[in-house]
């Protein structure tokens, strides 16, 4: 009872304020184009999530110290879909539907965007989606401006088995979409290599496991094999923390057994005693260390604008910015902040990343990045010891799986993100 | 006089001259060869370590070993320190000098701290400790080569502790196992058996795969069943550890609340956010004593304990004394009180997790033998999880505190008609429950992430081992956690993680549908209330 006379006196301040709103409406609507932020800012996911919301939020001061685009200044709108999957939709819906918001910059988890896939799809507003992922998906509404298994993946593995005679593999990983996709297509990789199956071995943990004691034992039994032995690991945020204590206090350091990781970087490093971790590998398309002048020059706003000179930088920030530049330039070349033309008009523009190449929107919607693979080291931060020649296009549908081998996605001369070339047929979105 | 002793100081100095000549040139060269390692590329650093490694210089190990813990950094001025917790130490001559502003340490990757540990090894075959002698050959095993061999020769002739003698032998039989003649394979084979190294069964396993010869083959095979039956024992055993270690943490989360849920009846879910107090009460003692970290967790435990108790006072005061004998608004308050506690621990110290150091007694393991060894800190907490144990018995059975728990739990009118002053007592219970919770705090932030989420994780596992132990039996959390852990990793390598925690679950529930009361059901007319 209680809550509905609350939810009473709060709708009707709700509808104060929207009229209020549009009232006002008129006078601005002309000057302003609306950016949605769609990050957790409560919740399990807000220790990541947090920091893209600021980066959004200084990247649009900045760009309107320098006089907005098409002379009208950005707007941001900050929702908090509260690390709860179904919310992230309505929030969106509310992005668009009330706040008339040009673009969304939103979501980490998979899951998070695939409720939100639905809502920009009817309404027809595009996403940016910072945050490397499994792929096998693409949709004229999503730009993802992470990697694909094939930029962080598949290299680390290349970099694992050439550079380092890697022949027998631990793929461990948190039991949840995103390492499974991955580690089937790892798993398809490496037996094309010609790895066989019992020198592959698979591990789901679930999400926050802290007993690593048997696992580890058994990752060290199966390194014990007189073979040079890795773990290519997808483990997912906390659980990482009690994972690398446990194989440091069994002794397995990062010369023998290596640990590489796609999901720690230096956010996730700063809140942990990095002593354990020491020379275990991460294979991102950023890395704060990284010594070019358009980073240093990004640090230094990062940091003036948090007014917190330890803040680190990591890859889904860069992620955010590369995807911020490119929305901007196509505004320009479209003219108009209108979604649809937006849309049309981004892909093929360039803009330049923070280590020194030129990110280019693909037509699957998928950027074009440089890999590297840093060893921690004892300040948090991640030392390159490995990086692609130049810039690896995101392939959307893996080459390895026989499910989406045969599937392209292209919204110029297609115009479908799931062309199967052998059937000569678009799928069509199916969620 | 006075030529005299011009004299003999002349003399003396020349003295001195020639005996210092051959060590400052030798100094020298060393100083060229530490001030190579400062290169550009891994390849490089490699050959000025090899050099440096090759220059015989006494301290060369003790370089070596800084750049492998990452003690080396270089100055600006092109000089290389050593720099440690207590100042910096040129690297060439060993003296102290100040800290130089700008340097920067020499960065190395994995091929290099292997390569490094293997010239360390090389270099330590001769050291005085035979810990230090046994982890060297350790680390030769992998690499063995007729250099090696002929190091390891010489080491065996004035080695005196059995164990590092025993290591040579093996290396001795690798070496061996790549023999022409089939009669020496034959014995090194022969040697080698019962060896439990894991290089001398990656090797043994290629031998009976592939030798030439079929005795050996079949030599190599029965070696190498015997050392698996060997090993399967010590699996079983490490397994057995890895049980009891994960049953004594759901113990020292489930013992607080034994008492809170299982003497006081009052279902509190904000259990788990007392051990996360606790486990932030650690990290504030580390802030607060940077310097003495080894104590911190000593410091911590009575802190921790007094924390979460006076929060727990403060909720049974402010609170749960408003509902005793209404169980599911208790449950639902102390579900908004533990919200709320995250959200406060949010605010106070951001959502990110806090950095709980290690203090360097409870790091690495106690290797037992090559194929079983416990870590230190799952050892500890085990040891201090039967200890609070212990402690909560003797407070329970032989204090007087203890005394009026159990009366106002079995009889709360009967009690206070004889003049105990049951709200008191109700206050004190809920917070040496809480208090205990602290405690658990302060050894899982050794183990886990201490992050606002830190408690949720805990709270079901704890109800858990309560219900399916007994409520009300301090025994029955006890024997219910550990044999909890134990079935846990047994299942765990046949059925992995996940589904060994449903498979554990389901059991539970159907074993709680069988005996309703756990495993050791309260006696008495009170549980029949």
């Amino acid at each position: 009872m209680k809550s509905n006379r609350w939810s009473k006196v709060f709708r009707g301040r709700l509808a104060a304020v929207a009229v209020a709103a549009a009232i006002a409406a008129p006078a601005q609507a002309q000057d302003v184009i609306k950016v949605g932020i769609l990050h957790s800012l409560s919740g399990t996911m807000a220790i990541s999530e947090t920091t893209l919301k600021d980066t959004m939020l200084m990247l649009i001061e900045e760009q309107n110290k320098k006089g907005g685009v098409l002379g009208k200044k950005l707007e941001p709108v900050v929702v908090d879909p509260a690390s709860n999957w179904p919310l992230f939709a309505e929030k969106a819906r509310e992005l668009i539907q009330k706040d008339k918001v040009s673009a969304i910059f939103g979501c980490w988890t998979s899951v998070s965007r695939k409720s939100v896939l639905p809502v920009v799809e009817e309404l027809k507003v595009p996403l940016f989606y910072p945050v490397q992922y499994e792929g096998e998906e693409s949709s004229r509404y999503v730009f993802y401006t992470g990697a694909a298994p094939n930029q962080q993946a598949i290299p680390a593995v290349d970099y694992l088995m050439n550079d380092l005679g890697v022949q027998r593999w631990v793929l461990a990983g948190t039991d949840y979409v995103y390492p499974r996709t991955t580690n089937k297509i790892l798993e398809a990789y490496l037996k094309s290599k010609g790895v066989k199956s019992e020198d592959i071995m698979i591990n789901y943990t679930p999400f926050g496991h802290s007993d690593w004691q048997s696992i580890v034992a058994e990752i060290k039994k199966f390194g014990s094999a007189g073979k040079p032995t890795a773990v290519v690991s997808t483990i997912n945020g906390d659980a990482n923390v009690p994972f690398y204590k446990e194989l440091a206090n069994q002794g397995v350091t990062a010369d023998k057994i290596p640990v590489v990781a796609f999901s720690v970087g230096e956010e996730e490093l700063s809140g942990i005693d990095t002593k354990p971790l020491v020379g275990h590998l991460a294979a991102w398309n950023y890395f704060q260390s990284v010594d070019t002048p358009a980073n240093k020059a990004f640090i230094e706003r990062w940091h003036a604008f948090t007014k917190n000179p330890k803040r680190v930088t990591n890859d889904p920030m860069e992620a955010h910015v590369i995807g911020f530049n490119m929305w901007i330039k196509a505004i320009e070349k479209a003219g108009t902040a209108e979604p649809e033309k937006v849309i049309d008009a981004i892909v093929g523009v360039k803009v330049p990343n923070l280590t020194g190449g030129e990110a280019e929107m693909l037509p699957n919607h998928h950027i074009t990045k440089p890999v590297l693979i840093g060893e921690v080291q004892e300040d948090g931060q991640f030392a390159v010891v490995w990086k692609t020649d130049g810039l690896v296009p995101g392939d959307a549908w893996s080459d390895y799986l026989p499910g989406s081998k045969d599937i392209e996605a292209d919204w110029v001369t297609l115009k479908c993100g799931n062309y199967n070339t052998k059937t000569k047929k678009c799928a069509g979105q199916n969620y | 006089m006075l030529a005299r002793t011009f004299l003999g100081r002349l003399a003396l100095g020349w003295l001195l001259a020639v005996c210092l000549l051959p060590a400052a040139a030798l100094a020298d060269d060393f100083a060229e060869r530490v001030a190579a390692l400062n290169a550009g590329s891994f390849a490089e650093k490699q050959a000025a370590a090899d050099a440096v490694a090759a220059s015989g210089h006494p301290s060369a190990v003790a370089v070596l070993k800084a750049l492998l813990d990452g003690k080396l950094h270089a100055a600006p001025d092109g000089r290389v320190l050593i720099v440690g917790a207590d100042g910096a130490v040129d690297a060439a001559s060993g003296e102290p000098v100040d800290a130089v502003a700008g340097s920067s340490r020499i960065v190395i990757n994995n091929r290099m701290r292997a390569g490094l540990r293997g010239l360390i090894a090389q270099l330590s075959l001769g050291h005085p400790d035979a810990e230090v002698r046994l982890q060297a050959v350790r680390d030769m095993l992998p690499a063995m080569d007729a250099a090696a061999a002929a190091q390891f020769r010489e080491a065996l002739a004035t080695e005196r502790d059995d164990t590092v003698r025993d290591l040579l032998e093996s290396g001795l039989a690798l070496v061996d196992l790549d023999a022409d003649d089939p009669a020496v394979r034959l014995a090194a084979v022969q040697r080698l058996d019962g060896r439990l190294n894991p290089t001398v069964r990656a090797r043994l396993q290629a031998v009976a795969d592939s030798d030439a010869d079929p005795q050996v083959k079949a030599a190599a095979a029965a070696a190498l069943k015997r050392i698996e039956g060997k090993l399967q024992r010590y699996r079983f055993v490490e397994t057995l550890f890895f049980g009891l270690s994960l049953g004594s943490v759901l113990v020292l989360a489930a013992i607080g609340l034994a008492i809170t849920f299982g003497v006081m009846g009052v279902i509190n879910m904000a259990h788990g956010e007392l051990i996360m107090l606790g486990a932030y009460t650690t990290y504030v003692v580390q802030q607060l004593m940077p310097q003495h970290l080894g104590w911190s967790l000593a410091v911590a435990v009575p802190a921790a304990f007094l924390v979460s108790a006076l929060v727990g006072i403060a909720i049974e005061r402010g609170i749960i004394r408003f509902l005793y004998g209404r169980p599911l608004e208790t449950l639902l308050a102390t579900f908004g009180v533990s919200l709320l506690l995250q959200q406060a621990v949010r605010s106070i110290f951001s959502p990110l997790n806090r950095t709980v150091a290690t203090p360097e007694w409870m790091a690495g393991s106690l290797a037992i033998n090559p194929a079983l060894s416990i870590t230190y800190n799952r050892l500890y907490i085990l040891i201090f999880s039967l200890l609070v144990f212990a402690a909560l018995l003797v407070v329970l059975k032989r204090t007087s505190l203890g005394l009026k728990v159990r009366a106002v739990a079995q009889n709360r009118a009967m009690a206070r008609a004889l003049g105990v002053r049951s709200a008191r007592v109700d206050a004190l219970t809920f917070g040496l429950g809480s208090g205990i919770a602290g405690v658990a705090g302060v050894a899982l932030s050794q183990l886990t992430n201490v992050g606002p989420n830190l408690g949720q994780s805990y709270i079901v596992d704890s109800f858990m081992v309560v219900v399916f132990g007994g409520v009300g039996n301090l025994w029955g959390t006890l024997v219910a956690g550990l044999s909890l852990g134990v079935v846990n990793k047994f299942l765990e390598p046949y059925a992995g993680a996940v589904l060994a925690k449903i498979l554990v679950l389901v059991f539970i529930i159907l074993f709680i549908q069988k005996r309703p009361r756990g495993l050791f059901p309260q006696k008495g007319r009170a549980a029949e209330a």
